[in-house]
């Protein structure tokens, strides 16, 4: 059998043979043994410029990879740095496996330097965690640490490693048989009856409307829910997260529903007298106020977490299991269908709105954040891997950039992180090279991780970063605009020179300030060696519309005021 | 509607479990009425008592969540089965002199509550049975000044054969949403 080997050595050898090709981290003193034990590892370690950044490239590699992305950091500060990417992972479903290095195990308890409860503070923002202070039993938690992280509905899972656990020797067992927890259910299937119920329901409606979420995308079944909605002629309406699982361009979808989708879905779910939910949980932001939310619709609920049935919402029929097995069940057994007088009265919806802001608004000029999204879709073809931060930005990205495909857009929607999308870009980036990434960040967010930018030029990665420049934190300052009489609250924002500050960092930086240079510029950020960050120098107040306000109807919106005549020279 | 549910779990015996279930309940909202842990048959599995008010959906819910903690090994609502329940209560009483004492220990009898501790100033009653039961005993205490009670909070065990519900007539429920 194999000979002895330190706790490191054991964690790096587990973290192998779970596949792991790249972890992403930062050291300090109690996870030092595991980082000596890396040089020996043929596992690729990013060297992060703040935890927080670990977390979130680990998420960015999960969403992209659909493998658990890792983590790894010290007690103490290193562990606490780690827990807003954490809470961004739990919210989002994002399997996580993260690695924290902890004080001796006599000292646990004690106050000792660089101590810190993590276990008890991460407690609630994960799906387990475990504290290791014994040598023996590293290998047996790595691997079921993975398992709770990817198995059933996914999440982060946080180990803790003493550090005399790190240092200890022992003979390794290792099993490649199926994990086994007493306690740990993950799998769930549709029952039968259940399964006939819906699909009298889905035979039977006049104004059905899939909403498809997170779980399409994750359950891998953009091809099952293709088949169904081609098979039953419903039409698709899609969360933020959704996006891509099914292919924006079809003539079966909708775009995105909630606070900031499309008038016309918005209505159609209004006056759907079916909804079907797919992988989704119907957050507050897609319902709007509860009891007035699609009134006259049925609801069909197939999710994959028991906890999410009737939490917000009541199923009148909830399919709990696999979104991919629960399509696969349903589509023999639905009726073909037609339903182009359905179709024609959402039409009618699109009638007013379809030619919506971006051409409704005047070539003076100006450039608008909406040109932006439109022109960097059309110049990538709608293929870029798309990586958003928090605020207006990220709807405008959703409203504009259309999503063919699954996992080529990468968001924090539950937990709205913003400082996200710099770090969650570089694993995007590693987990497929191929793709051309995109981060597009606002100012505001932008400079919560923009220190990841050294992490960028240190490690080679080469993505394209479009800021859009407002000048605010536009998101809030929208609100204020709207509900708080305009007064402008530490919301106008002082950047520094973003074009040096690439520079600063060994990469390149361009200014646009007209939508007429958007082609130019990514001409020479797509040539550049390495990263090529863009200032979009974008109108200061302008909104995303439409809206329905925190608490309103989903169909009472906020609609861009005097919508100015169609200049429509665009799709 | 709400109701008073019991809810019998299998935990696994490790540090922190207990913490990872009142962490959930406080999380997502639940007020715990009470809560009582110990060992049981199996070795390496604790079992845990928990009363709390939640209506149908809340119940459904805060199942599948017990469920989701990777530590619990079953989780059984008890509400509308047939089980029973017992608490025990220790309830000390001011006596101000024999003939209230002898008064109080009638009333007591009557509860088939023992004697544990007698003093010149205070008696200590031991009372085991249904929250209605301890809470009348309580209640008819109070009147010659209770000095101080403590309460373990419920356990719980459902009943072997489930067709005898004679006993359950007697388990002190709020009436249920059916
Ligand atoms: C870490 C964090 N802090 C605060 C917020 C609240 N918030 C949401 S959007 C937003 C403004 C974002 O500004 P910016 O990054 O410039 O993007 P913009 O909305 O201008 O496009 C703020 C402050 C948040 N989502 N995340
Ligand atoms: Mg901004």
């Amino acid at each position: 059998m194999s000979a002895p080997r330190t706790g490191a050595q054991i964690l790096w050898e587990a973290l192998a043979r779970e596949g792991v090709d790249v972890v992403f981290g930062y050291p300090g003193g109690a996870i030092m043994p595991a980082y000596d034990a890396l040089l020996d590892s043929s596992i690729r370690h990013v060297l992060v410029r703040h935890e927080q950044g670990a977390a979130h490239m680990a998420d960015g590699y999960a969403r992209v990879s659909g493998k658990v992305g890792v983590a790894i950091a010290t007690s103490g500060p290193g562990a606490t740095n780690l827990v807003t990417g954490i809470a961004t992972a739990m919210l989002d479903s994002v399997p996580l496996v993260c690695i924290t290095g902890q004080v001796t195990s006599r000292l646990i308890g004690t106050d000792a330097f660089q101590e810190t409860d993590i276990t008890g503070v991460t407690l609630p923002i994960t799906k387990h965690n475990y504290l290791v202070t014994k040598v023996d039993d590293i290998a047996k938690t790595i691997r079921e640490a993975f398992y709770v992280a990817r198995s059933g509905r996914p999440g982060p899972v946080l180990v803790d490693i003493t550090k005399d656990a790190q240092q200890a020797t022992t003979t390794p067992v290792w099993s490649s048989a199926p994990v086994r927890m007493r306690g740990y259910r993950p799998e769930h299937k549709a029952e039968l009856d259940d399964l006939a119920r819906a699909t009298e329901l889905i035979d039977r409606a006049k104004r059905p409307v899939i909403l498809a979420g997170h779980g399409i995308v994750k359950a891998e079944a953009s091809g099952e829910l293709r088949a169904f909605v081609e098979k039953t002629g419903i039409p698709v309406a899609s969360t933020l997260l959704g996006l891509g699982g099914f292919p924006a361009t079809h003539p079966l979808s909708l775009g995105m529903m909630g606070m900031h989708g499309e008038a016309w879905v918005n209505h159609a779910i209004q006056e759907a007298d079916l909804l079907i939910a797919l992988g989704m949980r119907f957050d507050d932001r897609v319902t709007g106020k509860l009891d007035t939310y699609a009134v006259n619709a049925k609801k069909i609920h197939c999710e994959l977490d028991p906890a999410e049935i009737n939490k917000n919402v009541r199923a009148d029929v909830a399919l709990v299991g696999d979104v991919k097995d629960t399509l696969e069940a349903l589509i023999p057994l639905v009726t073909r269908r037609d339903r182009a007088q359905w179709l024609q009265r959402i039409d009618e919806y699109k009638g007013d709105s379809a030619v919506r802001d971006i051409q409704t608004m005047p070539h003076d000029g100006r450039l608008f954040a909406a040109h932006v999204m439109h022109d960097l879709w059309r110049i990538t073809q709608g293929k870029a891997l798309v990586v958003t931060d928090v605020g207006q930005h990220q709807m405008w990205e959703a409203q504009y950039y259309k999503h063919d495909h699954p996992r080529k857009l990468v968001t924090s929607g539950g937990l709205g992180t913003m400082g996200f999308a710099l770090p969650a870009a570089i694993g995007a980036k590693l987990a497929s090279p191929d793709d051309e990434v995109w981060v597009i960040a606002g100012d505001g967010g932008f400079q919560m991780t923009a220190c990841e930018l050294s992490t960028i030029a240190q490690e080679g990665v080469k993505l394209h970063v479009a800021i859009i420049n407002n000048g605010y934190l536009g998101m809030v300052r929208q609100w204020q605009q709207f509900f708080y009489d305009g007064r402008y609250s530490a919301t106008p924002l002082k950047s520094p020179d973003f074009v040096k500050l690439a520079e600063a960092h060994g990469l390149t930086g361009i200014r646009v300030t007209k939508r007429d240079e958007i082609e130019g510029a990514v001409a020479r950020a797509r040539r550049a060696d390495g990263t090529c960050v863009i200032d979009f120098r974008v109108e200061q107040e302008d909104s995303v519309y439409p809206m329905v306000p925190a608490g309103a109807a989903l169909n009472e919106m906020i609609r861009r005021p005097n919508p100015i005549v169609e200049t429509a020279e665009d799709d | 509607m709400m109701t008073l549910r019991t809810y019998i779990m299998h935990v696994e015996d490790l540090p922190g479990v207990l913490n990872r279930v009142t962490s959930l309940f406080r999380r997502r909202g639940y007020n715990i009425e009470s809560l009582t842990v110990g060992r049981t048959e199996n070795p390496g599995v604790s079992r845990m008592t928990i009363v709390m008010e939640a209506d149908d959906d809340a119940a459904r819910r805060i199942e599948a969540n017990l469920y989701k903690l990777v530590n619990v090994l079953k989780v059984e609502d008890t509400t509308r089965r047939p089980c029973v329940t017992r608490e025990l209560a220790l309830i000390k009483v001011r006596t101000s002199n024999q003939s209230q004492r002898a008064h109080v220990m009638q009333l007591a009898e009557v509860f088939r509550a023992r004697v544990i501790d007698v003093a010149p100033e205070a008696l200590i009653f031991e009372i085991t049975g249904t929250r209605d039961k301890i809470e009348g005993l309580a209640g008819v205490l109070a009147e010659y000044g209770i000095v101080e009670m403590v309460r373990t909070g419920a356990v719980a065990m459902l009943r072997s054969a489930p067709e005898q519900v004679n006993e359950i007539q007697e388990e002190p429920r709020a009436t249920s949403a059916a």
